[in-house]
């Protein structure tokens, strides 16, 4: 986080002039500097590095030179979109490569196993973005059949605003959190089967089936238990290139989140946006590592976080 | 000196193996003949797709020959400047394929070096290297890459920004990737470290150096092989995406990335060739570099990650 403010206040002394690209070439000189003086831009660096440090201990990254209102609360904003889009994205891979991996671990000369893997090379070459176009092109273009972007109709919870709710808001989803899935499945399926085979190789589990257990308790609670912590590890490992992915995801589908801001953020020089942007995802990444943590704990109760309950 | 106990397979049975195996040898042959056109590309296409002057606006989408309202002049149609689609995809792959041969060169010089200092070295050195790896590993290349873009571009303006974007792709990608390499590395080298042929050059009292070198360095060749060969789908990959989201290459020189983004302003219109056609060759290429490098890794044998 420390790493993140840093790069944050180093960019912002350093990058252009905010001014000029706000005013345009068509204002005067004049105007400009009336501008660059509200801003505070002619102050010397060292105080606007002071008021920028101040400020950001209170939450406050500046305003957006777009929107005219505080950077973090226009990322904040957004953050819903992204939310429901990770979230479905995480459900789709959770719950298609858990069967797909195990069955492919269980019957690996199977034909279909062999599809499922011969699929997952193609699908891990298969840049996200044109996932993305040949869904649009496919169901969009072509059949008619699904909404390509935006985020349809959306029913507001308080400060939430959720397409979860409405048959619309669903038919916007599908499209975007399938691509966002479609990059993540094949390394999940591959782990789960890999993981799966070498779990299923070793004494206990040859005592478990000993004991005469039903194949379904070797499989689930002594198979996928076990393998379930490297599982935990490359999600957490994942998580950052998910959040690279959203970013494509959703400059292809027009999904009004983060990404799709930042990266107007970035073509219009708002340089608070984009370290709002930056801080806000360094907030997500340290929370998410904090559960990918927990998680260890609550699956193996051989690891403990240091602290002994008894 | 010893030989060691496994030595690796003799390339020339590599060599026949790979030709037998029938995925990896179709690969080998698409691969061999899109980097082959993309290099003789000067001499084979009609008109230079980076040269203004060369261009016709009147031309601008012209679809491929075999849909209606084609010309002879443009078999595979012309983008919205009216460029030739089939230079511009011959241009464009050179491109990728460049930046992502590069890139791959950064990150193994990096990854090597800090890989052998780290597995050789051991102690504290390794703790601090493999931390710092493990950091930048699960902030993702990607991540890494388009915000030091986005920086990068809102620094130097947009255009700027596009006369320096080869060499800029080329380093971001290149260092963002450091920590396959020097992973992989690293663990070769622990693997290797105690066996008698590295024992026998310490006791011979040959300079470290000499011994991570010329002893060492062979041994894990292999694994950097198999490394080298992913990452190079995975940069040509992480170019086109960046090329996409507009933190690339710039439409006056399209890459594959680039000209996907142009298109698929225009997928709406029916205007369906100047995004699509640029996506199956950028498909086949990273297919074909990922399914060499799956050969490889088959053949070869080297401890890597299982997830790859």
């Amino acid at each position: 986080m420390v790493v993140i403010s840093l790069i944050g206040f180093a960019v912002k002394a350093s990058l252009g002039d905010p001014a000029r690209e706000l005013t345009g070439e068509a204002a005067s000189a004049v105007e400009r500097e009336a501008l660059r003086a509200r801003l505070g831009l002619d102050d010397p660096l060292s105080l606007q590095y002071a008021r920028f440090l101040a400020a950001a201990a209170h939450g406050d990254l500046g305003a957006s030179y777009v929107f005219k209102r505080p950077a973090l609360e226009v990322i904040l904003s957004k953050f819903p979109a992204t939310f429901e889009l990770v979230l479905s994205a995480a459900l789709i891979v959770a719950l298609f490569s858990l069967p797909a991996g195990l069955y492919c671990a269980l019957r690996p000369r199977g034909l279909l196993a062999r599809a499922i893997m011969g699929l997952s090379v193609l699908g891990i070459s298969v840049p996200i973005f044109l996932t993305g176009i040949f869904a649009i092109t496919l169901f969009s273009v072509e059949l008619g059949l699904l909404p390509s972007f935006g985020r349809g109709q959306t029913v507001t919870l308080g400060p939430w605003e959720t397409s979860f709710l409405t048959a619309d808001g669903l038919a916007h989803l599908l499209l975007p959190a399938v691509t966002l899935s479609s990059i993540m499945l094949p390394l999940f399926i591959r782990l789960v089967r890999g993981e799966m085979l070498d779990v299923l190789d070793q004494d206990f589990i040859r005592t478990a089936w000993a004991k005469g257990l039903p194949p379904w308790r070797v499989w689930i609670s002594h198979g996928l238990r076990n393998a379930a912590i490297p599982l935990v590890t490359l999600g957490g490992l994942q998580f950052g290139t998910l959040l690279a992915y959203t970013i494509l995801t959703e400059t292809v589908f027009q999904w009004p989140g983060m990404g799709f801001l930042f990266l107007d953020a970035v073509n219009r020089a708002d340089v608070p946006l984009i370290i709002a942007y930056m801080m806000v995802v360094g907030v997500i990444f340290v929370t998410v590592n904090t559960i990918v943590d927990v998680l260890y704990v609550l699956i193996d109760p051989r690891v403990s976080l240091g602290v002994r309950a008894r | 000196m010893n030989a060691p106990a496994t030595a690796p397979p003799r390339p020339v049975g590599l060599w026949r193996r790979l030709l037998s195996d029938r995925a990896a040898a179709a690969a080998l042959g698409l691969l061999a003949l899109l980097a082959l056109a993309s290099a003789l590309s000067p001499f084979l296409v009609s008109q230079n797709p980076y040269d203004p002057a060369q261009l016709d606006v009147l031309d601008a989408e012209i679809p491929p020959l075999w849909s209606e309202g084609g010309v002879s002049r443009f078999p595979l149609g012309t983008d919205a400047q009216g460029r030739d689609m089939l230079s511009a995809m011959l241009f464009g792959t050179g491109i990728s394929l460049t930046i992502g041969l590069l890139a791959v060169a950064i990150q193994a010089v990096l990854g090597v070096s800090i890989g052998l200092a780290a597995g050789y070295v051991g102690g504290r050195l390794d703790g601090l290297l493999m931390r710092i790896a493990d950091i930048q590993l699960s902030l993702s290349t990607l991540m890494v890459a388009i915000i030091a873009l986005a920086i990068f571009q809102t620094l130097f303006g947009a255009e700027n920004f596009g006369r320096l974007a080869v060499p800029l792709l080329v380093v971001v990608i290149g260092v963002a990737e450091w920590p396959q390499f020097a992973r992989t590395v690293r663990g070769s080298v622990l693997a290797e470290r105690a066996k008698d042929y590295v024992l026998a050059a310490e006791a011979m009292g040959l300079a470290p150096l000499h011994i991570v070198w010329r002893h060492i360095l062979p041994n894990v060749a292999s694994s950097i092989i198999v490394v080298a060969t992913l990452q190079v789908a995975s940069a040509v990959m992480a170019e086109a995406a960046l090329s996409f989201l507009g933190l690339g290459m710039p439409v006056s020189q399209p890459s594959l990335g680039a000209l996907i983004r142009a298109g698929f302003d225009l997928i709406f219109s029916g205007v369906w060739w100047i995004t699509m056609l640029p996506s199956l060759v950028l498909i086949a290429l990273i297919l074909s570099i990922n399914l060499i490098g799956d050969f490889l890794r088959d053949a070869l044998n080297p401890r890597l990650d299982r997830a790859r």
